[in-house]
């Protein structure tokens, strides 16, 4: 089980690709975010966007998945309060290949629980092109190795 | 939906409440996010969340298909009186989205938004760039989710 040591601040790795296909876009689309955009070829041509593209919650929803699959699914993760700052840059688009470049900027202990600390984690999804469709800032509590709060006597 | 010219700052719309089933968390979590505490009873009970409880890419998920149903609702309202329909822009993203208090299974979450900031864009002066606070209560009253959205909105006599 990876801990909050395992997170120091640096660079953590690039993950992926997760394939998106045009059912999945449709499927999500359908349920959360039914925008002509985000359903139907013909009205998305004449949208800023240009053509079908996903959601930006999905492209979201995507990447807590890869970093459920990279490594919170291993880590004693907590869950997360909340996401500082979020960028959609590029629409995702049906089949595209997504990669997602992770690093850690700040690692510290939990004031309020010593035994947890928090881990904010910025995350970049990129397609195949390697353009940068959406950045996401975001801190995650994860647990102490145990016995670390007590300190470093012994 | 309205033109940049119509939003005034504090201006506020209820976009309905949704209820997350056991069910559904499983769902969503199982596709999104399959963390041990969105996807089991007891997991959920022994995790900080003290049960069974929605990813938060849920909660915001489920925000985005309320703003999604009230916009249509008001543009076919807006349709029917014989109005012009403004078609906004894509956002650009969010800040301070905050999960505050767990949506747990069998919660019921009230959505609202607020606008919060307005300004004319300098560099496309057919778009007004708006800033809209984003809330969901549970049915205790509890601030559970919330985030600053940030949206491109068109103004009604732009130019051409």
């Amino acid at each position: 089980m990876l801990t909050f040591e395992d997170f120091p601040v640096g660079r953590l790795g690039t993950f992926g690709p997760r394939h998106v296909t045009r059912d999945e876009i449709l499927a999500f689309a359908a349920e959360f975010d039914p925008q002509p955009m985000h359903l139907d070829d013909e009205a998305a041509r004449t949208t800023m966007l240009r053509g079908l593209s996903g959601s930006g919650w999905h492209l979201c929803s995507l990447m807590m998945r890869m970093m459920f699959d990279a490594f919170i699914g291993q880590a004693a993760s907590l869950g997360s309060p909340g996401v500082n700052e979020l960028k959609w840059l590029a629409p995702l688009r049906p089949g595209d290949d997504l990669t997602l470049d992770v690093e850690v900027t700040e690692a510290r202990v939990s004031n309020s629980r010593p035994e947890n600390g928090i881990v904010t984690f910025r995350a970049v999804a990129r397609n195949a092109q390697g353009e940068a469709l959406c950045e996401m800032i975001s801190p995650i509590l994860i647990r102490r190795r145990q016995g670390a709060q007590v300190g470093t006597q012994g | 939906m309205p033109f940049f010219e119509d939003i005034e700052i504090g201006q506020r719309r209820e976009l309905g409440s949704f209820t997350f089933t056991a069910d559904d968390i499983k769902r969503f979590a199982r596709q999104f996010d399959p963390q041990r505490f969105h996807l089991s009873e007891e997991e959920g009970r022994n995790s900080l969340f003290g049960g069974l409880a929605a990813s938060g890419w849920h909660v915001a998920s489920v925000c985005m298909k309320m703003i999604v149903a009230e916009g249509q609702r008001a543009a076919r309202e807006a349709a029917a009186r014989g109005e012009r329909i403004a078609i906004w822009g894509p956002s650009p993203g969010f800040r301070e989205l905050r999960w505050s208090v767990p949506v747990l299974a069998g919660d019921t979450i009230s959505f609202a938004s607020e606008i919060e900031t307005r300004r004319t864009s300098d560099s496309r002066p057919e778009w007004g760039i708006v800033q809209i606070r984003n809330r969901g209560t549970n049915q205790r009253g509890e601030l559970v989710f919330s985030f600053l959205g940030v949206a491109f909105v068109p103004r009604r006599n732009a130019p051409a």
